[in-house]
């Protein structure tokens, strides 16, 4: 699996990263090579979806709605001053689906999911766990890694859903700490700025932003080498690179929303 | 037939940077016989198992476990044989998500799934009394000892009904009286079920207890081999360091 140290020359700048990328992609080679093979584990992907949606809700509700209530707080001072108030519910909506929710959710996700699994995974690889199931004749790889990648992409894009209306439901009660509009209002005025080109990219977001999550923390947990300490920097690992892989997916879909 | 060699190595070597672990190591197992290799720490009885199963890579040499070059074969297959062998890890390698129970069940879950849960369920207890543990299923992993990991660790070997066992150093890190327990029971199993078993260790009661013949590893080359009363009679200083 590993790109052999010996490929590439030591005086070589940038070599240790190099080689991390080429094992980083033979690693998503073989994910999607993986994939399509069968058996596929249903009963471990259903527990990872499990997981992964149940222990990230709460804190993916919370910090969205905070979102929505600190967001609407902010922005109405300037708006009101520019008497376009009316204009709230659907700059709101329009913040939140298109690239807050979907960025703060995959942030705490990255977080909660990507440095879990880290975790899990190295220490199931430095407690001989994986090598065990290898010598089982069981594919350590379909069952651990295809799972988790595959729970965490599709557990994403419901959480941001989720995420997405608690924030649009958090900034209605801060607009009417001020005004007053019912409920159903507020969400009218705020679906009726979207369109479904703003809705259909931001899941797609979501979807790549879950595989990222997922892919990283699978590759930093089921490459470990060495001891437990290494366990801890594998999980730390995964939430920084699956950040940073985060910000740079937005970067690149953005760009090419922007094209259509 | 008793003869038959299952497992035949021939000129195994292995370097880990720059460091050579295996020289040229040959090696036969017959059927139904005990062999224990004896070493020191770091004289490459772990990558020598390790390689057996695939989870290593030899550089140089031929495995061949029941007439299949290991080298050769591709992973479906390798897992076939794979199926054919039970490993017991030196921490007993429990999945630790699961309980013991579960453990048990899950290469079956992947080999026999056409197995009814009444068969499971009866093969899970039977296995279980083999390692004298009948009610340890619903034990988290966390919650047993050394010893008894090490026996679920063989019950979850032993569930596939393997033909060869690979042991790696089974009695390390166990008070004497358990590691005779464990020895005894590698014998009881090998008897009941006609196993052919590599046993690594560097623990002398236990080679005593089980070996049919014994090799001497000693820095990735295997020195001297015959029965523990050979060894026990060679005059080599080495080998005999063991034996004092």
């Amino acid at each position: 699996m590993a790109i052999a140290e010996s490929q590439i020359p030591t005086w070589f700048p940038f070599k240790s990263a190099i080689q991390g990328a080429g094992d980083f992609l033979l690693f998503y080679a073989r994910f999607v090579r993986e994939v399509f093979k069968r058996p596929f584990e249903w009963k471990e992907f259903l527990v990872q979806c499990y997981k992964m949606g149940n222990k990230s809700l709460p804190l993916v509700l919370i910090t969205a709605f905070i979102m929505g209530l600190v967001l609407t707080l902010q922005t109405r001072p300037s708006l009101v001053n520019f008497g376009a108030e009316a204009l709230l519910p659907g700059m709101v909506s329009v913040s939140v689906i298109k690239e807050i929710g979907p960025v703060i959710t995959a942030i705490i996700c990255a977080g909660k999911i990507g440095s879990r699994i880290g975790a899990e995974l190295g220490s199931m690889r430095v407690t001989e766990q994986i090598d065990a199931m290898e010598v089982s004749a069981i594919n350590p790889f379909r069952y651990l890694v295809v799972t988790r990648v595959l729970a965490a992409t599709c557990v994403l894009p419901v959480l941001v859903v989720f995420a997405d209306t608690i924030s649009i439901f958090s900034s209605y009660l801060a607009y009417n700490i001020h005004g007053e509009m019912s409920l159903t209002s507020y969400f009218n005025a705020a679906l009726s700025k979207l369109d479904w080109i703003d809705i259909i990219p931001s899941l797609i977001k979501s979807i790549l932003f879950g595989t990222a999550i997922g892919i990283v923390g699978c590759y930093k947990g089921f490459c470990v080498d060495g001891g437990t300490a290494s366990v801890g920097t594998a999980a730390n690992s995964s939430v920084v690179t699956a950040s940073l892989a985060i910000f740079f997916i937005d970067l690149i879909t953005v760009q090419i929303t922007d094209i259509l | 037939m008793e003869h038959e060699a299952v497992v035949r190595i021939k000129g195994l070597s292995k370097t880990f940077r720059e460091c050579q672990i295996l020289k040229n190591v040959d090696l036969e197992i017959h059927k139904a016989e005990n062999v224990v290799v004896l070493g020191k720490s770091g004289s490459g009885k772990s990558t020598l198992i390790r390689c057996m199963v695939g989870l290593t890579e030899p550089d140089e040499g031929e495995i061949c476990i029941f007439g299949k070059d290991m080298a050769e074969i591709k992973y479906d297959e390798l897992n076939e044989v794979r199926t054919r062998i039970g490993f017991l890890f030196q921490s007993g390698a429990l999945y630790d998500s699961m309980t013991v129970y579960e453990n048990l069940a899950f290469p079956l879950r992947h080999h026999k799934k056409e197995m009814s849960k009444e068969k499971l369920d009866e093969l899970i207890h039977e296995v279980l009394d083999n390692v004298s543990l009948p009610d340890a299923g619903s034990m988290m992993p966390a919650e047993l000892s050394g010893g008894m990991s090490k026996r679920i660790g063989l019950a979850r070997t032993l569930i596939l009904r393997p033909e060869i066992m690979l042991y790696d150093e089974p009695t390390t890190g166990l008070d004497t009286a358990t590691a005779k327990e464990i020895s005894q029971l590698i014998l009881d199993m090998q008897r009941k079920y006609k196993i052919s078993s590599l046993i690594i260790t560097h623990d002398i009661t236990c080679a005593k207890m089980t070996a049919d013949r014994i090799l001497m590893l000693k820095e990735g080359t295997i020195v001297a081999e015959g029965t523990y009363d050979d060894m026990e009679k060679n005059e080599d200083g080495w080998i005999k360091s063991f034996f004092a």
